[in-house]
């Protein structure tokens, strides 16, 4: 999560506890939700009719630097408990040790905003597994420095990765590596063939580690370019997922989504990093109208063309400004259309936001 | 040749002669206090004592006994000078600082007197550095006045228990704050860093506590760039005792088995910043 962003937002939920952080540029958002097994003991608190669950968002480093260093945790550390306390103000780290040594921590938290990332897997026209160790040992071959990577379905169900090379780059003074994976490479494959989408490989590397770490498979769920790019990992008791911002076509870049009762995006102003942080967004993840639990699962599927449901959650927006010089559409957060709450306005920016100051 | 290079004779009179097999025995111990670069050496019949202070608020001593060293003599009841810690670390190694198992870097020191510089005479596998290295007047050095009989709190730790949380301390905080009481928490050492705030617990049953007397509940904060330094004499050591006194004065003593499985102590005296009865959260 730290590879994400600076910030992480820690969130009880009756589900489990659930961790998540957000890019500065809200184009790469990850979640990890660890179910209430996970755990020796699991409170979440209770939320009366009119309360939501705590929660909170803490500074990246300083949570991680409780947790320095791993060898010597699982050398040493027998539990630890964590423990919310809104009244004090204080996110509560005991680690137990042993000699009977206890190490508390008392980290400041700031309250916040729920953020959720809107997306749906089962909206995705292509999905992808792979064991974690198959995509690690095609990543090393790019450099650490790479930006961004090209996953490609080709001719014979092979699958490519490919370098992005920005389109002012000079060919002959770039160097391009491509790799191809053969289809029984995959645990499996249900791709749209001649599909591609351009991505963050920086952003997913951090995944791609956890993934290796705990011999999980990863699931790749992407559809057009512009729209993100979904990574899932499933276990008994975790789920996670990393929605990032994919590279949209020059051609498609006049594209509106489809979606109903949202209104056209105005033309984004200049100071519009600015101005996202001004916007304040309620966020719901369609528990109230949808039928879709907040964490999908991902049955696989053939592929099939994107459908405009009536509760479509993606809306698009783009941000010239962050990052500069890209085409990303980087805003996948958007406001969902509730039955039963007419009078919620879409806005026409999209982004889960936290109530700082507000 | 102009300069000899042959240590003198024993029977010179010298302030203060000392030969020593393994100058480690020395060096490691002098690095355990290395935290300013001048000290004060003073040399009596039962030894050397190097001290090093910062601020007037903190004193360390490295007590390395006469029946440490293969020979020790001092002519006069004490001998006392001021010298470059930095410069005599620096001579003591000057064959490396790597210890590779059966070889070693023997040392003879030779002071004549006042006013006089410091010869030492080093050798390994036949190779011979000599360093003379000028003394100054010694400062005038803090008394802490730290006896047994005013300590109101005292325990002995294995350092092994310490060893981490000493090295991991949030140097984001100003001070380190100590509490040590007959009841819960016992021994607690706090941090107040831009994170928020760290305790770290002693349970007086723990397995790493060799003795417990607190007679009193104590809660004393000290500058923490001023006992960062002792991380090292606690890397070193194998126990270490930690009393306070009355006036929150801080001793802390830890014992150093050297490479021969010899016992050597070096140890810190801090003031108080403050003195405060209630912890923050």
């Amino acid at each position: 999560l730290s590879r994400i962003g600076d910030e992480l937002y820690l969130e009880p939920t009756e589900s489990g506890l659930s961790l998540r952080a957000v890019n500065s540029s809200r184009s790469g958002f990850a979640s990890f939700l660890f179910a209430p097994l996970f755990f020796q003991l699991y409170e979440p608190g209770s939320a009366g009719p009119e309360t939501e669950l705590f929660r909170c968002k803490v500074h990246m480093k300083s949570f991680l630097g409780i947790f320095r260093s791993l060898p010597s945790l699982e050398k040493s550390v027998g539990k630890c408990l964590i423990l919310l306390k809104p009244r004090a103000s204080r996110l509560v780290l005991q680690l137990h040790c042993k000699h009977g040594v206890t190490k508390t921590h008392n980290l400041a938290f700031q309250e916040c905003e729920r953020l959720q990332a809107v997306f749906d897997t089962r909206s995705c026209a292509s999905h992808l597994c792979a064991p974690a160790r198959v995509l690690a040992e095609a990543v090393v071959h790019f450099p650490l420095t790479l930006a961004e990577v090209t996953l490609r379905t080709g001719p014979g169900g092979k699958i490519s990765l490919r370098n992005y090379v920005e389109d002012e780059a000079e060919p002959s003074k770039m160097m391009v590596t491509e790799l191809w994976l053969a289809e029984d490479e995959f645990q499996s494959v249900a791709v749209v063939p001649g599909s591609h989408i351009t991505f963050c490989l920086k952003e997913f590397r951090g995944l791609l580690s956890f993934a290796e770490a705990s011999n999980l498979p990863l699931t790749i769920h992407f559809d057009e370019p512009g729209r993100p790019v979904i990574f899932t990992l499933d276990d008994t008791v975790l789920e996670v997922h990393l929605v990032l911002a994919t590279l949209s076509d020059l051609q498609s870049d006049s594209q509106s989504p489809s979606t109903n009762g949202v209104s056209h995006l105005p033309a984004p102003s200049d100071d519009f990093a600015d101005d996202l942080e001004s916007y304040m967004v309620a966020m719901e993840t369609g528990e109230g109208g949808s039928e879709r639990p907040p964490s999908p699962t991902f049955p696989l599927r053939t592929p099939r063309p994107a459908e405009s449901e009536p509760e479509e959650e993606e809306e698009e927006g783009a941000v010239p400004g962050t990052p500069p010089h890209k085409k990303f559409r980087s805003l996948f957060f958007g406001s969902v259309m509730t039955p039963g709450r007419p009078g919620l306005a879409t806005t026409q920016e999209v982004l889960a936001e936290d109530s700082e100051g507000e | 040749m102009p300069f000899s290079a042959q240590p003198p004779a024993s029977g010179e009179r010298y302030a203060l002669s000392a030969s020593l097999d393994n100058a480690r025995h020395l060096s490691s111990l002098l690095r355990a206090v290395h935290f300013q670069d001048y000290a004060t050496c003073l040399a009596t019949a039962s030894g050397l004592r190097v001290t090093v202070e910062d601020a007037k608020c903190i004193q360390a001593n490295a007590f390395i006994q006469a029946e440490i060293f293969q020979e020790f003599s001092v002519q006069e009841e004490s001998v006392m000078f001021r010298i470059s810690l930095s410069v005599l670390l620096d001579c003591l190694t000057i064959f490396g600082t790597s210890s590779l198992p059966g070889t070693s870097t023997a040392l003879r020191m030779c002071y004549q007197g006042y006013g006089y510089p410091l010869m030492l005479f080093l050798e390994e596998g036949g190779v011979v550095t000599v360093c003379k290295i000028n003394t100054q007047e010694p400062d005038e050095l803090l008394d802490f006045d730290f006896c047994s009989t005013k300590v109101v709190n005292k325990i002995i730790l294995q350092s092994e228990g310490l060893r981490e949380a000493f090295a991991e301390l949030d140097m984001t905080s100003e001070v380190l704050q100590i509490t040590m009481s007959p009841d819960k928490p016992y021994f607690r050492l706090s941090t107040f860093g831009n994170a928020g705030s760290a305790h770290l617990d002693y349970p007086r049953d723990s397995d790493l506590m060799e003795a417990f007397h607190c007679n009193q509940t104590q809660t004393n904060r000290y500058k923490i760039s001023l006992l960062k330094p002792s991380t090292k004499a606690l890397a070193l050591s194998c126990k270490v005792s930690i009393r306070t006194d009355a006036q929150g004065f801080l001793s802390l003593q830890y014992m150093i088995r050297n490479e021969d499985g010899q016992i050597c102590f070096v140890e810190y005296y801090c003031c108080p910043d403050e003195n405060i009865t209630e912890a923050e959260l």
